[in-house]
């Protein structure tokens, strides 16, 4: 994945010379991940920098950059780091065009490595998602496999609104064969992974692939499993969504992140408000804990995994 | 890789040898061109370069400023604007900062640049309704060059940086100027953005009217540096003082700050000591926290009163020309007053139109919503 995502900044750069990427570390380490490998020897130390180690300054920055008319890709090294720039996302970055009454588009697409499972210490494996999706104006994507990651980020790029683009670092290392340049669905488009008719499973990012495991495992339990990507988190494509629950009747939502006020619970309300009358049992989610992210070696205990999915599902079930 | 112990050191020799650049410091006297009876002295190392044409200009800024400022004060009395900022007493450091830019500059402004935005020529009607509330940034930024007004602290710094950077990258010779005032030098982003430019060599001039107070808190209560400007060297960019009610020393400052910066110099950070005459906003109280006496120190500084003596004297001020843009202003503020009075507010439905690019299906869900109410009551007032 790691390379799809650099292969999608390097074609967009050669597309767009307005196209630039600026963060901690990403110009000649190519970023912590490798992710901007190259781009500073391809294009050029004013195509592609390091920053200051500061959050503010990297989003704030590239707002300034974007009135000029650049369209900027900066990266925030880890999920947790996001917060510190948290004003210049919520209040400018995603208002700007409002505030301008369409005058003024600031194309900012934000990368940020985010999820657990990777055995970080504290900060390094959050699920944020929740605060961006609560924030009008901004677009929250998240790719589950490693074409999409490829797709999604250049449709994110060549998109006039700012966009979270959220990369499931413990999938970045996700393998699979493909020829670049190809295209994929549109940015805003939910997927079907897997075709079934018992349940929809809903998931996205980093659990896209726990879900196809969980769906693998169905038929063991006697259970058919419709696994959908939702890609885009915001805006959701309720069409998608709607469409499988209303041929499974059932519907559960996977996230890592804390249950509370999680896309679980958004598409629990739009679930229950446009398909109530299919519904044979309530919509339900395995999520992480409400709890503050677990340290590395319990991590495994916090995330949801196949197991905590598949019983969601046999809950569902036995309604 | 065994490097000769001269070769390594003199690679780390910056991180341990800092050379002494005290040149960066501000003078503690304030840059001064006008005494406050009118009197010039010049100061060659920030040259008037103004001929008697310009020298009007400001005073017809002042003016200008000066009077739309009234004219929204009362607006605001008469519930025609939901808040407004007043910046009188501020209108030298205004005018003489905002008068040194060319106009494809760029201008990232607080909620108090009032006067600026006159030398911009930014239709102060546009201006006005974000007090009001129509829309909150009325104005296309692009077409004056002249950001949304900033309303969280600071927050324009960083962005107005980043915008210098883009100019400086794509090799474009603009350079940015950007308001802030003494309470916002203590907001983290003020300190990411003057260090930001600083690393980059941005053209940007950091312009921070020192009033005095951060709505109820003194200046004393957001830093102790022995001044505002003395922060410069901490980002090794040259710090300037200048009396901010100076109109002429305001210019002269920012005219050197911006040429700087035009020229490869970078980035200047400015603080101009001056005076907030009226409440921090229509909303404030500030007989709660400051004194008479204050107000009569400041009133003896008036930037326009001072800056009038020295006109007359030059034989700039007759009576004419005082007419013309006595005129002028009145016109300007009977216009406001007219195209803000009762201004209609636009169709809400419009509101789901500028989130995204396009109307994504949920907004389009919420959109009709609102208009289904609209009707209804409608319906029911009829
Ligand atoms: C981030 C933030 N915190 C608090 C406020 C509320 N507030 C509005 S103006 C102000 C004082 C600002 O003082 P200063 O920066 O000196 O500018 P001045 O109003 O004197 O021009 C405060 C605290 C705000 N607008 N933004």
């Amino acid at each position: 994945m790691v390379q799809a995502l650099n292969r999608a900044l390097s074609d967009e750069m050669e597309a767009d010379p307005d196209v630039i990427v600026l963060g901690e570390d990403v110009g000649t380490l190519g970023g912590v991940f490798r992710v901007t490998d190259q781009l500073q020897a391809k294009f050029g130390p004013h195509r592609c920098f390091d920053t200051p180690l500061a959050e503010v300054s990297i989003i704030g920055a590239s707002i300034g950059f974007a009135i000029y008319g650049r369209r900027p890709v900066p990266e925030i090294q880890f999920d947790g780091f996001a917060h510190t720039a948290f004003e210049q996302i919520v209040s400018q970055l995603a208002k700007y065009r409002n505030k301008t009454r369409g005058t003024v588009a600031v194309p900012v697409t934000v990368r940020v490595p985010y999820g657990g499972g990777i055995g970080g210490i504290e900060l390094h494996g959050e699920s944020p998602e929740s605060y961006w999706i609560h924030t009008p104006g901004l677009r929250v994507v998240t790719p589950g496999t490693t074409s999409d990651a490829y797709w999604l980020l250049r449709e994110s790029i060549r998109c006039n609104d700012p966009v979270i683009f959220l990369e499931p670092k413990r999938r970045y290392y996700l393998r699979e064969d493909v020829e670049f340049p190809f295209t994929g669905a549109p940015l805003d488009k939910a997927v079907v992974r897997a075709e079934g008719t018992d349940v929809t499973l809903l998931a996205y990012g980093p659990l896209v692939r726990t879900a196809m495991e969980a769906a693998a495992a169905g038929p063991a339990d006697g259970l058919s499993i419709e696994v959908v990507d939702l890609r885009s988190l915001s805006p959701l494509d309720d069409e998608t969504i709607l469409t499988s629950v209303r041929k499974t009747g059932r519907c559960v939502v996977a996230h890592e992140a804390q249950r509370t006020l999680g896309v679980g619970a958004e598409i629990a309300a739009r679930v229950s408000e446009a398909a109530f009358d299919v519904l044979q049992a309530p919509v339900l989610r395995a999520t992480g804990f409400d709890t503050p992210y677990p340290p590395a070696r319990i991590e495994q205990y916090w995330l949801p995994d196949a197991e905590r999915i598949l019983d969601r599902a046999t809950q569902a079930m036995e309604y | 890789m065994n490097q000769p112990l001269e070769v390594l050191e003199q690679a780390t020799r910056h991180r341990y040898h800092v050379p002494a650049r005290a040149d960066l410091l501000p003078d503690e006297e304030p840059v001064r061109l006008l005494s406050p009876d009118g009197t010039l002295t010049q100061d060659e190392r920030y040259p008037l370069d103004l001929d008697d044409h310009d020298l009007q200009q400001l005073y017809r800024y002042m003016v200008l400023g000066r009077r739309l400022d009234d004219e929204s004060i009362k607006l605001q009395r008469q519930g025609q604007l939901a808040v407004y900022t007043s910046c009188l007493g501020q209108e030298g450091a205004q005018v003489g900062s905002a008068y040194a830019l060319r106009r494809d500059d760029w201008i990232f402004p607080s909620y108090r640049e009032h006067a600026v935005a006159r030398v911009r020529d930014v239709d102060p009607v546009r201006l006005l309704h974000h007090s009001r509330g129509t829309w909150v940034s009325a104005h296309d930024p692009r077409e004056w060059r002249f950001a949304s007004q900033a309303v969280s602290i600071g927050t324009q710094i960083i962005q107005a940086a980043g915008l210098a950077t883009a100019a400086q990258f794509a090799e474009d010779d603009i350079v940015v100027m950007t308001y802030f005032g003494d309470g916002a030098t203590s907001e983290g982003v003020t300190h990411e953005g003057m260090n930001w430019a600083s690393v980059f060599q941005a053209p940007i001039v950091f312009f921070c009217q020192n009033n005095g107070w951060a709505i109820s808190v003194p200046v004393s209560r957001q830093l102790a540096a022995p001044t505002i400007a003395h922060r410069g060297i901490a980002y090794g960019m040259p710090g300037i003082r200048v009396d901010g009610n100076d109109v002429l020393a305001s210019y002269a400052v920012s005219r050197v700050a911006v040429d700087r910066a035009r020229s490869g110099g970078g980035p200047t950070l400015i603080e101009a000591l001056t005076y907030r005459m009226e409440a921090h906003s229509t909303a404030d109280d500030p007989t709660r926290y400051r004194g008479g006496d204050e107000l009569a120190f400041w009133s003896a500084q008036d930037p326009l009163e001072r800056y009038q003596l020295f006109l007359s004297a030059r034989g700039l001020l007759d009576d004419a020309f005082v007419a013309e843009v006595a005129q002028e202003s009145a016109d300007m503020c009977a216009r406001v007053r007219s195209e803000i009075y009762d201004a209609p507010h636009g169709d809400p439905a419009e509101l789901f139109e500028h989130v995204y690019e396009g109307v994504p299906a949920h907004l389009a869900a919420q959109r009709a919503q609102l208009q289904g109410e609209i009707a209804a009551a409608r319906g029911d007032a009829s």
